[in-house]
């Protein structure tokens, strides 16, 4: 065991830290980053929280972030600065006491019921339900606020849901056997209510440990995105500036390799510019002094000084900022499944309490016996398994998708996604990687000797080409040669020297498209094209996209040319040049066609169709709106993430139509028994817990679902 | 009747102790990193001979 290294030599006057470390994912990743952290002088105490992907750190005023932050770069993981009061409330935690509550009393007050089940009489089991009342009403009250707010919440703007037969039920059950109790009455039911809440909470609790952990996931991958740029003072002095503190009229130096934090105009430098986030456009876009350049987009060639221009003010951002807030308005009047089932739920089971009551009215029986049996039917059709049939199997799904690679923002992501039957789908960064990859024939076409000094060049620089090339490189196996004299010259490219000839690794003479020129003395230059590429898979994944009865067209904001080249290569038709709103539109036509349509992509311009379409998934490259507007992200870079994440939502949905079928089933066999009058509370307290087990057991079938 | 006397309140201070020991590990942030947990025990010490 390690428990967190402390060092004694720490004088008491400590401050807490928190750094957001997006790379730490497994127990050695804790480890290293604990030790790294203790290791720093003044430092009093590390402790990592792998769900939130964050370490806190305990140490004297003396120590400065920027050399905790230097202490774990020295071991290989990134780390950002977070303030503590940014922390997200969490979903599960408010729901936690309660549950403790109720499970506590639960345990308590069964112990007792099964005296009196067991035959204890008289005085006795008076006693044993005076002490169940003591336990169970307070405990009743405490764990059952949630329901009881919530149900309350709904009445009142004359709307119902599955928490209102469950507050009526468990309000009523609980007055009865309090009646009993004071009256010295043969059954309490404390114990059945107690547990209904019991298995309530833990449903709920489950929905809400799958939000907070999708949340945490997505939480990790936007604090991936450095937020800050370089800004250049009057005297000539640079420094690092976070984003929210730029003010226009600041001047930017934006590196090659580095995104836009800000619009501006461009003063000093040409370059090329990567919109592909903001307009989905492929191919780079020239820029010089006088351009207007925004936000998000790439610099791809050379460093340039761009002047802030106003924050905000800007026509592209505010617009897709417009169209999103009007959007978000279609996805939340979908009705989740749980509450569309208690809309048929809740009116059957009050009614059928009320027939059984004038039932037994009519047959003569007194208004004691009728009610008591009437508050008997409505105990055993309390859907206590009926609210774990949803929350279980969404989870249990939920956590087999994250295996794979897929992050559910919460439980009607799921429920959406498998309606679905049509689906557009983004071309840049979506159906293709959305970054220069290097040309497979020219990379088998290079010696040996020559990939290895290109690999070596193309390491000592930032530039998207170079990044690209050291990837395709790395993954053919090839290793660096060892190199003198590495100098990188903004906007021309590495030179270098190996065994005292001249490399170089900079742009072509003439420039078409994307590429570099790789030069070795005494060899001919070796020209390497870049292209954007379709991601892995994707013909796989097109293919179980139609399995699936799902029709998939191209919806880009790129150019007719490059839309028509993917078209080609993927044999789906598409619409090429649409603007934010165009593509909106084209998602609002189908839906009113009576089509259930999913959205897939990436960028700033993708955000209002994300959330206007029915579903939406985005990769894990995407811009921060993208992601946040998705309800579903893939971090894998295979498309195949797509036809998965519907597969498994559909599957989801028939093993909650099981437990629905399940929970219902079982309360048929016992309502007759309650309607007869032959329900004990000991009957109730068996039906409850078999019921609800059967469902959790059929909802684990779903974990290995997505494979 | 005695018997039960005694054991009532044994059993429901036990009981009590369990909730309010639950509700001290809930506020000591004993739940705040349930992953972290599961992969704590995995963690190598280094300062093994």
């Amino acid at each position: 065991m390690t428990a967190p290294v402390r060092n004694l030599a720490v004088p008491d006057d400590t401050v807490h830290t928190v750094l957001a470390v997006p790379g730490m994912h497994c127990a050695g990743c804790m480890g290293k980053v604990e030790r790294a952290l203790s290791a720093v002088e003044g430092v009093a105490s590390a402790r990592t929280n792998l769900t939130a992907r964050t370490v806190e750190v305990v140490h004297s005023p003396h120590v400065e972030t920027p050399t905790l932050v230097a202490a774990l770069a020295a071991t290989g993981f990134d780390a950002q600065p977070r303030e503590i009061e940014a922390e997200p409330v969490s979903a599960v935690k408010p729901l936690l006491a309660p549950l403790g509550v109720a499970a506590f009393a639960c345990m308590n007050v069964m112990l007792m019921s099964v005296s009196v089940w067991s035959g204890a009489d008289g005085t006795t089991r008076s006693l044993f339900h005076w002490v169940s009342a003591l336990i169970g009403v307070p405990a009743i009250v405490y764990a059952g606020r949630p329901f009881f707010a919530s149900a309350w919440k709904v009445l009142r703007h004359g709307k119902t849901n599955m928490d209102v037969p469950i507050s009526i039920g468990v309000t009523i059950a609980t007055g009865l056997s309090f009646y009993e109790t004071l009256t010295g009455g043969a059954e309490a039911w404390f114990d059945g209510v107690l547990m209904l809440l019991m298995f309530l909470l833990a449903g709920r609790v489950l929905d809400a440990m799958m939000r907070d952990r999708a949340r945490s996931g997505v939480d990790a991958l936007l604090r991936q995105v450095a937020t800050g740029t370089m800004v250049v003072a009057v005297d000539g002095e640079t420094r690092w500036l976070d984003t929210k503190a730029l003010q226009p009229g600041m001047l930017m130096r934006v590196a090659a390799g580095e995104r836009l934090a800000a619009d501006g105009e461009v003063l000093r430098g040409q370059t090329r510019f990567d919109q592909s986030l903001l307009t989905g456009e492929s191919a780079p876009v020239l820029a010089g002094p006088g351009t207007l350049v925004h936000a998000g987009t790439l610099n791809i060639d050379a460093p340039v000084d761009v002047r802030v221009s106003a924050i905000g003010q800007d026509t592209a951002l505010s617009e897709i900022a417009r169209l999103m807030e009007a959007a978000g308005q279609s996805r939340s009047k979908y009705v989740r499944i749980a509450d569309r089932a208690a809309r048929l739920y809740a009116p059957a089971v009050h009614t059928l309490a009320a027939l059984t009551f004038a039932g037994w009215m009519i047959a003569g029986a007194g208004w004691y016996q009728s009610l008591v049996i009437a508050i008997a039917v409505l105990i055993i059709t309390c859907p206590c398994a009926l609210g774990l049939a949803v929350p279980v199997a969404q989870v249990v799904a939920a956590g087999a998708l994250l295996k794979m690679g897929v992050l559910v923002k919460d439980g009607s992501a799921l429920e959406r996604m498998a309606e679905i039957d049509r689906i557009l789908i983004d071309k840049t960064g979506t159906l293709t990687l959305g970054r220069p990859v290097p040309d497979e024939a020219a990379l088998g076409a290079l010696s040996p000797f020559q990939a290895s000094v290109a690999l070596a060049l193309a390491s000592h620089s930032r530039h998207p080409l170079s990044l690209g090339l050291v990837q395709a490189l790395g993954a053919r196996g090839v290793h660096a040669a060892m190199l003198e004299d590495v100098a990188e010259e903004a906007g021309q490219g590495v030179t270098g020297r190996w065994n005292g000839l001249a490399v170089a690794l900079g742009r072509p003479a003439s420039a078409q498209g994307m590429a570099t020129a790789l030069r070795i003395q005494g060899d001919p230059v070796r020209i390497i094209a870049f292209a954007d590429r379709l991601r892995p898979d994707a013909e796989a994944a097109l293919l179980r996209l139609a399995a699936l009865g799902v029709e998939a067209s191209i919806l880009s904001g790129d150019s007719l040319a490059a839309v028509a080249a993917v078209s080609r290569a993927t044999g789906l038709t598409g619409q090429a040049a649409a603007s934010p709103a165009e593509k909106q539109e084209a998602i609002v036509r189908l839906q009113n066609a009576g089509r259930k349509v999913m959205m897939a992509g990436d960028g700033l311009n993708d955000g209002p169709a994300l959330a206007t379409a029915h579903a939406s998934i985005a990769p894990g490259s995407a811009s921060d709106v993208g992601r946040q507007a998705a309800d579903m992200v893939f971090t894998a870079e295979s498309l195949l993430a797509i036809p998965r994440a519907i597969r498994v939502s559909r599957k989801t949905m028939r093993v909650v139509r099981q437990n629905f079928v399940l929970a219902i089933g079982y309360n048929l066999l016992a309502v007759p028994l309650a309607i007869l009058g032959h329900v004990t509370p000991l009957f109730a307290a068996v039906a409850m817990s078999t019921s609800s087990l059967i469902v959790v057991a059929n909802s684990l079938r779903l974990a290995g679902e997505a494979k | 009747m005695n018997g039960v006397a005694f054991m009532l309140p044994i059993a429901l201070g036990m009981g009590l102790f369990g909730l309010a020991s639950f509700f001290w590990a809930l506020k000591r942030g004993q739940f705040s990193d349930l992953d972290g947990a599961a992969a704590r025990i995995l963690i190598e010490d280094e300062d093994t001979p």
